[in-house]
């Protein structure tokens, strides 16, 4: 741990900081997004004022480039792998300390790793084992002999069904061996407040349970408030070792980026949690820039030069991960999401210069895809915004949309994203990640009575399998109706042990000290292979589906005779089968109680680990071969929506937000000729096609402009295109970091092209 | 006394879709026709050739999947096309879609060679917004070469267009060897600049994405190992055409 003398408290006031602020309500109590509302400038014009890179900008992003070049080659750069990592454990780093303007690194030197064992000592042990490191073996016996992981804690308590429900891939990504992350702090609240102010805030809500009797529940809530007072101190420390006073507010532009930056650092060295997003900050850092570029204090290069170098540390955000998790999730994801945009409860858009300085890093450093800047669409927004962002897209690739319509009447207008598609009021609710569970094979293991299909294991408890020798579709659906029964129960019961343990053993102590003490909570369940489950279910309705067995009496292949309708054609005869599907699933998590009463939701997700679902899934119904990628998120089957990119978009609409209110991802693929023969009539069709979409009730798309040639060549040649981004079910990877596998996956689905 | 109600319209329908910027302004639902009298030696719907491949469908079935996008086309922009085969082949059938379609508050358009054009009613035409008329080709001899047909009727037909003041894109297909020599493309881009509604003219560089559609049918696609243009050639036509006067993409 570093020693730091904390500097003697500022005489600054708050209300020297805020000066030239207006309203009321935020200054009394906590209240961020009153401080927005009172303060926002809206900006309805276009991208003409945008500013490039200075020269000191892409000095800068050179050397973190080059690094970058080393890491691709290596795997990873460096690694501590003697200090777990803390908010205050490793001495400040620098990228270029006379060039940066915003400071602070997860440990002393650029994408150097850290571990973080309190996850599980497994993962920490695995991934520097991929990298040619090894632990050290103080923090070996730390972490078996006296400290207990939440890996550990998971297992003790998980039963033989839940392990071989996961064993056999029914079950899978379950966050049991590393941090859960999809907790997004009011990093905000930092700079407007300032932490002493937070401080005050958090005893005040532990001293009110003082008279509260000991339940369970009151013992619990009152250590987590100590435990979250205690990581506040460790953030005034680690920000005093960079040489700023956080206990105070923010004063300027350049401390608020730096204070809110700060506060996210804390966070990402406390934990390695499987997406860590950064919440919804454009606009509120636009009240502060604005406020000095008002005041002659700031250049309009000079405020984009502090949103370009905010941005180069959210791309360099790392953990170490092991390989098989980034089979799954491929591309090192961090997910530093960041909404930007949407409109106000009142009706006036949320959209700011400062929402523009986001999309323009794309430019001034290159795409991205890290942060995961993530619009949030209404038709309603100004319309040069909606053309900057169409022309970002097409440029880029690097943005993905979420519909400001479904989320403001339910979550109001200070709403993030965490992850991909997860949303959630800012500091005041937070999620129980839960992954998601195989739907196509949760349909096989219908037919086949619960054995898995490819181990031949008895994973579910023995049920009848479906007989005869064409599958008759009442049978079927009968069986799978069972089958889902099972799997909720065994989900939920999963995930409950899961988030008992990680709130004892890894809780997320900073992020959970810039929330509202008394948090909604979500259990967000999930599922993939939609598109697999529904159209083989069309299969078994519209054409003649003929089980194949073999000698174990297994049914592993099928035999389909005709036609059948497919889901992604915005044909409701396959289309209603995937809204059943996805309504039906939710109905039965509800049935089940979850732990500290969280809400029930589900995501139709599954950023790249579609490919490996696939991998383990057997032949299934609708055709597909045994071990073939599903398609992505609640994306149509790869080649089977014909009707193109609008029509496919539609069926993915009708999915109902309510029924799957983690999230419904759609990621579309387009190549330019496919949007218009002009770069104005690209930009034009685009912001067309996201208006009809959203208008018809969509609720995600990511967009890739993107010739399949491209593509082709980035394979042979990677080192040519470093920078190639492309959005992949709720997130954008650099296509250079995917497997091969997942590359080809990519370039054979469907690509939106014109006849 | 009994009223006998006319029969349905019906038309032969090789498929339709949704598309963007591709079969005129914005996303549009594109009905394929099925039947063609050209044989167009680039051709990449070979499929929709035959008025018998396709299916018959009334006019009401189509306007009712052509109703179903009204709203998304009225937010995003957009409207419907015909287009094949060849719409004009099936000139009531077509024109019926287009009226309702206009009936239906919808942009209309037409995608054509234009060589049926002389037995097409003025109602057909006062039911469409915009023709995208394919001039293949300048020279008689190469037309017929390249479509099997003549060039006559389809400059009669875009004559005809202008002259009741339909708007008009000009779409033609760049194939090396075939319609690339410079008196060739000047001679449409002459005509296209004598009408007066004309628009745009799209330069279409050959591509061979059809090819495989010819190996399902089983038939030789007449142009295997023909070069694509690239795109200096592309540029330097579009050139021509704009040293017309004319707007070109």
């Amino acid at each position: 741990m570093t020693t730091t003398t904390i500097p003697t408290p500022s005489s600054r006031r708050p209300d020297e900081a805020w000066a030239g602020f207006s309203g009321t309500r935020w200054r009394e109590t906590i209240d961020v997004a009153d401080f927005i509302r009172a303060n926002v400038t809206p900006y309805t014009g276009g991208p003409e004022f945008l500013c490039g890179p200075t020269a000191r900008t892409t000095a800068l992003w050179r050397k973190l480039t080059d690094l970058m070049a080393v890491e691709r080659e290596r795997g990873i750069l460096d690694v501590d792998t003697a200090t777990p990592s803390t908010i205050t454990s490793h001495a400040p780093g620098y990228i270029d300390r006379d060039k940066e303007i915003i400071v602070g690194l997860q440990t002393d030197a650029p994408l150097k790793r850290a571990i973080m064992p309190n996850g599980g000592l497994r993962m920490v042990r695995e991934g520097l084992a991929a990298y040619g490191y090894e632990l050290d073996p103080r923090v070996e016996e730390i972490f078996t002999r006296y400290r207990k992981t939440h890996n550990d804690g998971v297992f003790d308590a998980y039963t033989p069904e839940i392990r071989a429900a996961r064993r056999n891939g029914i079950i899978t990504g379950l966050p049991d061996a590393y941090g859960r992350g999809r907790i997004i702090g009011d990093y905000r609240r930092v700079p407007l407040y300032g932490v002493d102010r937070l401080i005050k805030g958090k005893k005040a809500d532990k001293a009110a349970l003082d008279d509260r009797p000991s339940t369970e529940e009151v013992v619990r809530a009152r250590e987590e408030l100590a435990e979250q007072i205690r990581a506040l101190d460790e953030l005034v420390v680690m920000a005093a070792s960079y040489g700023f006073d956080v206990r105070r507010p923010a004063a300027t532009a350049r401390e608020a980026v730096q204070w809110l930056y700060l506060a996210y650092l804390a966070a990402i060295k406390e934990q390695n949690g499987a997406a860590m997003s950064l919440g919804r900050t454009s606009t509120f850092l636009d009240i502060y820039l604005q406020r000095d570029l008002g005041a002659g204090l700031l250049t309009e290069s000079e405020a984009q030069e502090l949103i370009d170098d905010f941005v180069m540390k959210l791309r360099i955000v790392r953990f170490l991960r092991t390989p098989a998790y980034d089979e799954l999730f491929s591309g090192d994801p961090t997910w530093v999401t960041e909404a930007i945009g949407g409109i106000g409860c009142d009706g006036r858009p949320l959209v700011t210069k400062t929402s523009f300085r986001f999309l323009q890093t794309l430019y001034n450093l290159g795409p991205a895809p890290e942060p995961n800047l993530t619009v949030l669409w209404s038709p309603a927004l100004p319309e040069g915004f909606k053309r900057f962002c169409a022309q970002v897209s097409i440029d880029t690739s690097s943005i993905q949309y979420e519909s400001d319509e479904l989320l403001r009447p339910r979550y109001g207008d200070d709403t993030g994203i965490a992850c991909c598609v997860s949303a959630m009021p800012i500091g005041k609710s937070m999620q129980f990640f839960g992954a998601r569970v195989n739907l196509a094979k949760t349909l096989l293991y219908a037919i086949n009575g619960g054995r898995d299909e490819v181990t031949g294991e008895q994973v579910a408890p023995p049920m009848p399998p479906v007989t005869g020798d064409v599958l008759d579709e009442a049978e079927v659906r009968a069986a799978l109706d069972r089958m889902m029964d099972w799997l909720a129960a065994t989900y939920i019961s999963a995930l409950n042990v899961i988030h008992y343990m990680h709130d004892k053993y890894a809780y997320e102590r900073l992020e959970m000290a810039l929330h509202d003490s008394d948090v909604h909570r979500t259990m967000a369940c999930g599922i993939a292979g939609l598109s697999v489950a529904a159209d083989s279910l069309s299969a078994i309705r519209y054409a003649t589906v003929k089980p194949v067995r073999d000698e174990r009496g297994l049914v592993v292949d099928y035999v389909i005779e005709g036609d059948f309708p497919t889901y992604g054609n915005d044909d409701d005869r396959a289309d209603q089968i995937a809204v059943e599907l996805v309504e039906t699933f939710m109905d039965k998590l509800r049935q089940h109680p979850t732990y500290r009463n969280a809400e029930h939701t589900q995501s139709v997700l599954t950023i790249t680990s579609n490919v490996v679902y696939g991998a383990h899934t057997g032949n299934t119904p609708d055709g597909r071969r045994a071990g073939e990628p599903f398609a992505p998120g609640a994306n149509p089957m790869n080649g089977r929506d014909r009707r193109g990119l609008v029509a496919s978009a539609l069926s993915v609409a009708k999915l109902p937000y309510d029924a799957a209110r983690d999230g419904i991802s759609l990621t579309s693929t387009v190549t330019p000729a496919g949007l218009g023969r002009t770069r104005e009539e690209r930009i034009d069709n685009l912001v067309g096609v996201l208006d009809g979409y959203f208008d018809a009730g969509g609720f995600h798309m990511n967009v890739n402009v993107l010739d399949r040639a491209t593509l082709l060549d980035a394979m042979e040649h990677p080192e040519r295109y470093p920078q190639l981004t492309i959005r992949v079910s709720g997130y954008a990877v650099n296509f250079v970091r995917l497997t091969r596998e997942q590359q080809l996956d990519v370039i054979n689905r469907t690509f939106h092209e014109s006849r | 006394m009994t009223t006998v109600a006319a029969p349905p319209i019906v038309g032969s329908v090789h498929s339709w879709d949704l598309s963007t910027g591709t079969d005129g302004p914005g996303t549009r639902v594109v009905v394929f026709t099925a039947g063609c009298p050209l044989r167009c030696l680039y051709c990449h719907n070979p499929d929709t050739w035959q008025r018998r491949n396709g299916t018959l469908m009334t006019v009401d079935e189509v306007v009712a999947i052509i109703a179903r996008y009204r709203r998304f086309i009225a937010v995003a922009g957009g409207g419907v096309t015909l287009s094949g085969g060849e719409p004009l082949l099936q000139r009531t059938f077509t024109t019926a879609v287009l009226q309702r379609s206009k009936e239906l508050g919808l942009h209309t358009a037409v995608d054509t060679s234009g060589a049926p054009g002389d037995r097409v009613g003025d109602e057909l035409l006062d039911a469409t917004d915009l023709v995208l008329l394919d001039v293949k080709s300048w020279d008689p001899a190469t037309y017929r070469q390249l479509t099997g047909g003549d060039i006559a009727p389809t400059l009669r037909f875009g004559r005809r267009v202008a002259d009741r003041g339909i708007a008009i894109v000009i779409r033609f297909v760049l194939v090396p060897g075939i319609t690339d020599a410079p008196d060739n493309v000047d001679g449409v881009a002459a005509y296209a600049a004598s009408l007066p509604t004309v628009e745009r003219v799209d330069v279409l560089p050959l591509h061979h994405l059809g090819a495989p559609k010819y190996e399902a049918l089983g038939i030789p696609y007449p142009l295997a190992g023909v070069p694509t243009p690239t795109p200096d050639e592309v540029e330097a036509v579009r050139a021509r055409f704009r040293a017309h006067g004319l707007a070109v993409t």
